[in-house]
């Protein structure tokens, strides 16, 4: 699989030689470090000086770096943030000095670790971790750019991330979407509505966030949608967009047990921008943890977590609830799923998902690493929740009585129709907050179209405590691939902050998914899509979980129905 | 003096300085780190180690000498020093550190030029007793003989 290739190749180069940068003033201290670091393998560049730091950073790659927090020259947590901000690299701080508040600064600034000195060498030993990691994130991104352009919505919220300068957390955001920005400013997307313009960027400030936690407390969680927390806020320029996703992600991240992120996936009307945002974070907003929470920290704990992200590709500007659009961009979906797939495994960032769920957390024991495994086969296939955010009809927002105030669920269902191919492939994708397990019903599917293949799409219920993810797999698959299709189960119960995912997969028949790219058919091919889901209605459908118990699903199931033949 | 003696003497002081609490057990990891390829590893930390202190203690008795103390300078410089203490093993020394640094705190002018002394007599004790320790092994060393591996039970 694609995904393991990519581990198998990282573990091959490390750790040895990964190239580390020691920052110390201290000459004894560095000159240890030095030491030790050599006696680790890796390759070594050292100074005394975090100006230096950064100019060798800026002239030279590395993969790392180590900074002491105390340095006469520049403040460490501030190097920390520039190193964050301009190269992206993992930063470890050390100190002498183990204090908690200490150590909490250094992980709210980014750091992804911090060590004590003296440092021991069993400790450096591991370091190279975080470097795995970053790579991990980042070849799931080449990926994508391998792959037609990107919907780049997201630029004005990686703007409001980067403007806060959280290292850690927004790094892997940030670093996709700057790849996101580069590939954007070669000219637009083609599929992309040239009525979109580039927004300005609006900067997050605390001020803004406090708005709109006021705002959407106000609001409440049924009604708190993008658009009214909006215009409570009354800042100008700021777009749903902005901030909405990632800071439902940060609740998330925040909130254990107790997390109700509905992921409630709102689709614009059809205005060329198509954001998605996941309204799934009002519940949360209620918990004062959540606000108490800085927002670095939880994104920096999304990176150290390896929470799983799902990454709704937000209005990239190509999903229209839409007509006829073919430029919807499946093929940014795609990208975005590939990373998705390959990105699942630690980082468990979903991506591709159409619906910034953030589903935060999600920590795949064994669980998401499946669904990384979701085999992108070919660029035709793009996940399915995309297409079916495509239908602008997500309904059960604001206002659907569906919408439980404690639970929120969120299906989404795409169904695509791929010409040619007799499979439809309609993946539900239900986020439930809390710990019900009402299944859903079959999913759109069966009401959308005629399947000839018995359709099930059973959606199970997936308990997530921290937003497990969990796919669905229909019951019964009449194609080929039928084999492959197992009734969704979790081994490990993902501690993903309260919220439930559910991936309903249901396969028709009658979609024209190419064979090899079908996995738990969860890619719907592009053109299909648009036209299928342009054409049904009311794909999205949020259901009101009832409070019930958790079920703990087993994330097996995930592995079994991706997998591609 | 033959070198198995001098081994033996060297063994036995090492020791003492580990059993009296000068030395703790990071100063074995950078023993251990000596090897072919950095054989003078050690020399080369203990003697960063001496220089850097000098400087430490000299800006540390100008900050507590100024009429208006600034404690955060004070507390900056005991910090380093704890730091790098720490890092070749200097126990006792770091150990004045840190009481050092909780007077600093306390803003304590009397109590923390009592302990700017006590950190400078506990400095001068460790680097007198890792000069003798140094020079044993060269002599070992220069004698022909390899410099014996600490082993310690506790």
């Amino acid at each position: 699989m694609r995904v393991e290739r990519i581990i198998n190749e990282t573990n091959d180069e490390f750790p040895i030689g990964i190239r580390v940068l020691a920052v110390d003033d201290d000459p004894t201290c560095l000159l240890l470090l030095e030491t030790l670091l050599r006696r680790c393998k890796y390759n070594v560049t050292t100074t005394n000086q975090a100006i230096t730091a950064l100019k060798l950073l800026r002239q030279n790659k590395f993969d790392l770096v180590i900074c002491d927090v105390h340095m006469p020259d520049m403040d460490g947590f501030k190097l920390l943030e520039l190193v964050g901000l301009e190269m992206d690299l993992p930063v470890i701080m050390l100190s002498a000095n183990g204090d908690t508040n200490v150590v909490m600064k250094g992980i709210t600034h980014g750091a992804c670790d911090y060590l004590l000195k003296p440092v021991r060498i069993e400790e450096l030993n591991n370091i190279w971790q975080h470097v795995v990691r970053r790579k991990r994130f980042e070849r799931k991104d080449r990926y994508n750019s391998n792959s037609q352009d990107k919907l780049r919505a997201d630029s004005g919220e990686a703007v409001g991330m980067g403007s806060i300068g959280n290292n850690g957390k927004l790094k892997k955001k940030r670093k996709d979407q700057d790849e996101d920005e580069e590939r954007d400013e070669n000219g637009h997307h083609n599929n992309e509505d040239p009525s979109i313009r580039k927004k300005p960027r609006v900067v997050w400030s605390a001020e803004l966030h406090s708005k709109f936690v006021a705002a959407v407390n106000q609001l409440g969680m049924k009604n708190a949608t993008p658009k009214k927390i909006l215009e409570l806020m009354n800042v100008e320029k700021l777009t749903t967009q902005n901030k909405f996703r990632l800071y439902l992600k940060r609740i998330s991240c925040a909130a254990n047990q107790q997390v109700n992120i509905a992921a409630a996936v709102r689709m614009r009307s059809p205005n060329g921008l198509g954001n998605f945002h996941t309204l799934a974070g009002s519940n949360q907003l209620h918990n004062a943890a959540f606000r108490s929470f800085p927002p670095r920290g939880v994104l920096g704990r999304l990176n150290t977590h390896a929470g799983l992200l799902i990454r709704g590709l937000p209005s990239r500007g190509t999903i229209r609830s839409g007509h006829g659009q073919s430029s919807v961009n499946f093929g940014n979906d795609q990208s975005k799923l590939q990373s998705f797939v390959s990105g699942i495994h630690n980082a468990n960032i979903l991506q591709g998902l159409p619906m910034s769920l953030e589903l935060d957390q999600v920590q795949t024991n064994n669980g998401v690493s499946h669904i990384g495994e979701l085999p992108i086969a070919d660029s035709t296939t793009v996940f399915p929740v995309s297409s079916s955010l495509i239908d602008a009809t997500i309904t059960g927002f604001s206002g659907n009585p569906l919408l439980g105030v404690t639970s929120h669920s969120l299906m989404l269902e795409a169904s695509s129709q791929q010409a040619g191919n007799s499979r439809d492939i309609v993946p539900a994708i239900g986020f439930r907050n809390g710990n019900t397990s009402s299944d859903f019903a079959p999913l759109a599917p069966a009401s959308n179209r005629e399947s000839n293949a018995d359709l099930q799409c059973e959606p199970i219920p997936i308990n997530c405590n921290a937003g497990e993810l969990i796919t669905s797999a229909p019951q019964e698959w009449n194609s080929p691939y039928q084999s492959n299709v197992t009734p969704c189960s979790m081994n490990s119960s993902i501690p993903v902050s309260g919220t439930m995912v559910q991936f309903g997969l249901c396969l028709d028949q009658n979609n024209s998914m190419d064979s090899d790219s079908i996995g738990p058919s969860s890619f719907i091919d592009n053109s299909a899509m648009e036209q299928s889901i342009i054409d049904k209605e009311g794909y999205l459908m949020l259901e009101p979980w009832e409070q019930g118990s958790h079920i703990p699903y087993n994330i097996g199931l995930l592995e079994d129905l991706w997998e591609l033949q | 003096m033959e070198v198995g003696q001098m081994q033996r003497r060297l063994v036995d002081y090492t020791k003492s300085l580990f059993m009296e609490g000068f030395l703790d057990a990071q100063f074995l990891q950078l023993q251990q780190l000596q090897d072919e390829s950095n054989p003078d590893f050690v020399v080369e930390v203990v003697s960063l180690f001496f220089d850097d202190s000098e400087k430490l203690l000299n800006d540390l008795t100008m900050a507590l000498d100024q009429p208006n103390v600034d404690f955060k300078k004070v507390d900056a410089h005991v910090h380093q020093l704890k730091g790098s203490s720490s890092s070749i093993g200097a126990q006792r020394v770091k150990n004045a550190c840190i009481a050092f640094r909780s007077f600093c705190e306390e803003q304590n002018i009397d109590a923390t030029l009592r302990c700017l002394q006590q950190v400078k007599q506990e400095y001068y004790l460790v680097k007198n007793k890792l000069e003798t320790m140094l020079r044993l092994e060269q002599q070992i060393v220069a004698a022909g003989g390899s410099i014996p591996m600490i082993e310690l039970g506790f």
